[in-house]
C-alpha cells in the first residue's frame, strides 16, 4: 500500500483544493510572464517599434529615472487628492443622504435633480470647474467630489429609507423619536451599505482626480500620462499607467480590509 | 382600582388616497389590573390597530382613553409592545439590546440597569449576555425581547402574535415560559393572537372581536378549577375544549 492510498475523503477534497488554487496562481503568473517576455521579445527583434510601444525593459529603465526625480511626489498627490475626494464624497453624500430621508418631503423635491445630475457624466464639468474654484489642486479635489457624491447620496439613502419598517416601529413601541431612531436603527443598519459605498468611492474619486489632472494639473500621475503623450514620450506615458493600476489597487484593497476588519469586530452581516 | 385601562368609544378611520377605511367602531372595554386578557379575531379586523392606539402609535379618530378610571392615558403612556417578531438588534449584544427600552425613554441609572441584570439572572439569560442575538435560538430571542421590554417597567403589556413566528414546539415552550414571567412580574397583559388554544390556555378573559368594521362581539371568562395553572398544564384540563368550542363558534357565527 502505498501513502497515496491511505488518504481520506477529507483529505482528498482538501488536496484537490489546494491543487486547483496553485494552479489558478501558476497561470496568473505565467499570463504575466507571456506578456512581459514576449512584448520585450518582439520589441528587441524590431518586430514593433518600440517607439511607439515601449518596452518592459525601456518601462524598468524609465521607472529607475523616475525614481531618482520626483516620481514620489507624483505619486504622493495623486493619493492625496484621491484619498481627500473620497472623505469629502463620502462624509458630504451621507451627510445629504441622512437629511434628504429625514425630510421625505426635500426627498421627494430633489429626487429628479439628483438623477439628472447622477447621469451627467462629470468631465463634462471640469472646464465650469477650472473657471469657478481654479486649476489647481481644488479644482481637482473637487472634480473627485463631483463623481463619488450623487451615487453615494443615492445608495445611501436607497439604504436609509429601505430599513426594516418593523424594527422601526419597534423603536417607537419605546416612544423613540426621529433622532433616535436615525442613531439607534437607520443607521447602524446601514453600516454594510456605507461600507460598499467606500469601495466604490474609492475608484469614483480616482477616477476624477485622473480626469483633473488631465485637465488642469502639473503635478500627479494622471499629469504624467497627459505629459508623456504630449511630448510623445510613450516610455513615461506606459510606466505611468502601470504605476497607477498598481497605486490604484492598494487603495482599493485597502478600503477592503477595512471592510473586512469593522465586519468582523462588529456583527454585521455583508 | 388601581392601575385599570379604560377604552371608551374608541373609533378608528384610516385615510388613505383609495377612500377610508373604518377599521374599530365604538370600542368599549376596561382592562383591569393584573388580568391577561386575548384578544382574538377575524383576520383584518382591526385588532393590531386597536393596540397600536393603546401603545400611543396611532391616533384614534374618536374616543378616549383612561389610566385609573380618571386621568387620560397621554399623561402617563407607560405600556410596553412586543411585536411579532423580536427585532433583536443583530449588532448589539444581549446586553445592549435589552437596555435599548431604557436608553430610548432615557431611564438608564444603576437602579434600571440593575433590575434589568436581575431580570436576566431571573430568566437564565444571565450567561448569554455578552452573545449576540444571531447566537440564540429563536425561543431564546424572544425571551431577550419580552426582558428589554420588561426592563422599561411598564404598567400594562401588549402582544401582537408575539409567538407565531415560531415553530409549534418552541411556541408551546416560549408561551409558557412568557406566561410565568409576565404573572410572576404581575403585568396586565392584552395579547392578539390568531390562535384559539393560545388564547385560552394564557386568558383569564378572552375578548371575541367581529369583522371589520370592528367591535366587540363576545366576552368569555376564562376560569379552571386548578392549583398552579400554566398554559401546558391546562390544555388537559376537560373545560379546555368546552372553551375552544364556544370561541369557535362564537368567531365564526354572523
Ligand atoms: N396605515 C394604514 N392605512 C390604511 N389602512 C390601514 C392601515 N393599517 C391598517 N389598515 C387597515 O385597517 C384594517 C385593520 O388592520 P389591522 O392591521 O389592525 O388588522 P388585524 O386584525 O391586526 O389583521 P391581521 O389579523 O392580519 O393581523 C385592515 O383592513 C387594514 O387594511
Ligand atoms: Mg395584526
Amino acid at each position: 500500500m502505498t501513502g497515496k492510498k491511505n488518504l481520506s475523503a477529507r483529505e482528498k477534497y482538501l488536496r484537490d483544493k489546494k491543487r486547483y488554487k496553485i494552479s489558478v496562481v501558476v497561470t496568473q503568473i505565467s499570463i504575466l510572464l507571456f506578456i512581459i517576455l514576449g512584448w520585450e521579445l518582439l520589441a528587441q527583434l524590431n518586430i514593433i517599434d518600440s517607439f511607439i510601444t515601449s518596452s518592459p525593459s525601456r518601462m524598468f529603465a524609465t521607472f529607475k529615472r523616475m525614481l531618482s526625480q520626483d516620481l514620489m511626489t507624483h505619486i504622493g498627490v495623486t493619493c492625496l487628492e484621491t484619498l481627500v475626494g473620497f472623505l469629502l464624497g463620502t462624509v458630504a453624500g451621507t451627510l445629504i443622504a441622512s437629511l434628504l430621508w429625514w425630510s421625505p418631503f426635500l426627498s421627494e423635491v430633489f429626487s429628479p435633480y439628483l438623477v439628472v445630475l447622477g447621469s451627467l457624466p462629470k468631465v463634462a464639468l471640469g472646464p465650469i470647474i477650472i473657471v469657478w474654484v481654479g486649476a489647481g489642486m481644488p479644482a481637482i479635489i473637487t472634480m473627485a467630489l463631483m463623481v463619488s457624491l450623487i451615487v453615494t447620496i443615492l445608495d445611501m439613502l436607497s439604504g436609509f429609507t429601505s430599513t426594516d419598517t418593523n424594527k422601526i416601529k419597534m423603536l417607537k413601541t419605546f416612544g423613540a423619536n426621529k433622532l433616535q431612531t436615525f442613531t439607534k436603527v437607520v443607521f447602524p443598519s446601514n453600516i454594510p451599505t456605507l461600507l460598499n459605498v467606500l469601495k466604490v468611492n474609492i475608484g469614483l474619486s480616482m477616477v476624477g482626480v485622473i480626469t483633473g489632472e488631465f485637465l488642469v494639473s502639473k503635478n500627479g500621475l494622471g499629469y504624467l500620462i497627459v505629459y508623456g503623450g504630449q511630448v510623445f514620450q510613450l516610455d513615461l506615458v506606459m510606466t505611468s499607467v502601470v504605476i497607477l493600476g498598481i497605486v490604484a489597487s492598494i487603495l482599493y484593497n485597502a478600503v477592503v480590509l477595512l471592510q473586512k476588519v469593522i465586519c468582523k469586530s462588529s456583527k454585521w452581516q455583508n | 382600582m388601581h392601575g385599570c385601562l379604560s377604552l371608551e368609544h374608541i373609533t378608528k378611520t384610516y385615510q388613505d388616497l383609495n377612500g377610508e377605511t373604518l377599521a374599530i367602531k365604538d370600542f368599549t372595554h376596561t382592562f383591569e389590573e393584573g388580568k391577561f386578557v386575548s384578544v382574538v379575531g377575524p383576520s383584518g379586523c382591526g385588532k393590531s390597530t386597536l393596540l397600536s392606539i393603546i401603545a400611543g402609535l396611532e391616533p384614534q379618530t374618536s374616543g378616549v382613553i383612561f389610566w385609573d378610571n380618571s386621568k387620560p392615558l397621554e399623561s402617563n403612556r407607560n405600556i410596553g409592545y412586543m411585536l411579532q417578531k423580536d427585532y433583536l438588534l443583530d449588532w448589539r449584544t444581549v446586553y445592549k439590546n435589552v437596555l435599548l427600552g431604557l436608553e430610548i425613554k432615557k431611564m438608564l441609572s444603576p437602579e434600571t440597569i440593575a433590575y434589568a441584570n436581575s431580570l436576566l439572572e431571573k430568566y437564565d439569560l444571565l450567561e448569554f449576555k455578552d452573545k449576540y442575538p444571531s447566537q440564540l435560538s429563536g425561543g431564546m430571542r424572544q425571551r431577550v425581547a419580552l426582558i428589554r421590554t420588561l426592563a422599561t417597567n411598564p404598567d400594562i403589556l401588549l402582544l401582537d402574535e408575539a409567538f407565531s413566528a415560531l415553530d409549534y414546539q418552541t411556541r408551546l415552550l416560549v408561551t409558557d415560559d412568557v406566561y410565568k414571567i409576565i404573572k410572576a412580574e404581575g403585568k396586565t397583559t392584552i395579547m392578539v393572537t390568531h390562535d384559539i388554544p393560545e388564547s385560552i390556555s394564557m386568558s383569564d378573559d378572552v375578548i371575541v372581536l367581529s369583522k371589520r368594521p370592528t367591535t366587540i362581539k363576545q366576552i368569555y371568562p376564562i376560569h379552571f378549577e386548578m392549583d398552579n395553572r400554566t398554559p401546558l398544564t391546562c390544555r388537559d384540563n376537560p373545560m379546555f375544549s368546552t372553551y375552544f368550542d364556544r370561541i369557535w363558534n362564537a368567531l365564526n357565527s354572523e
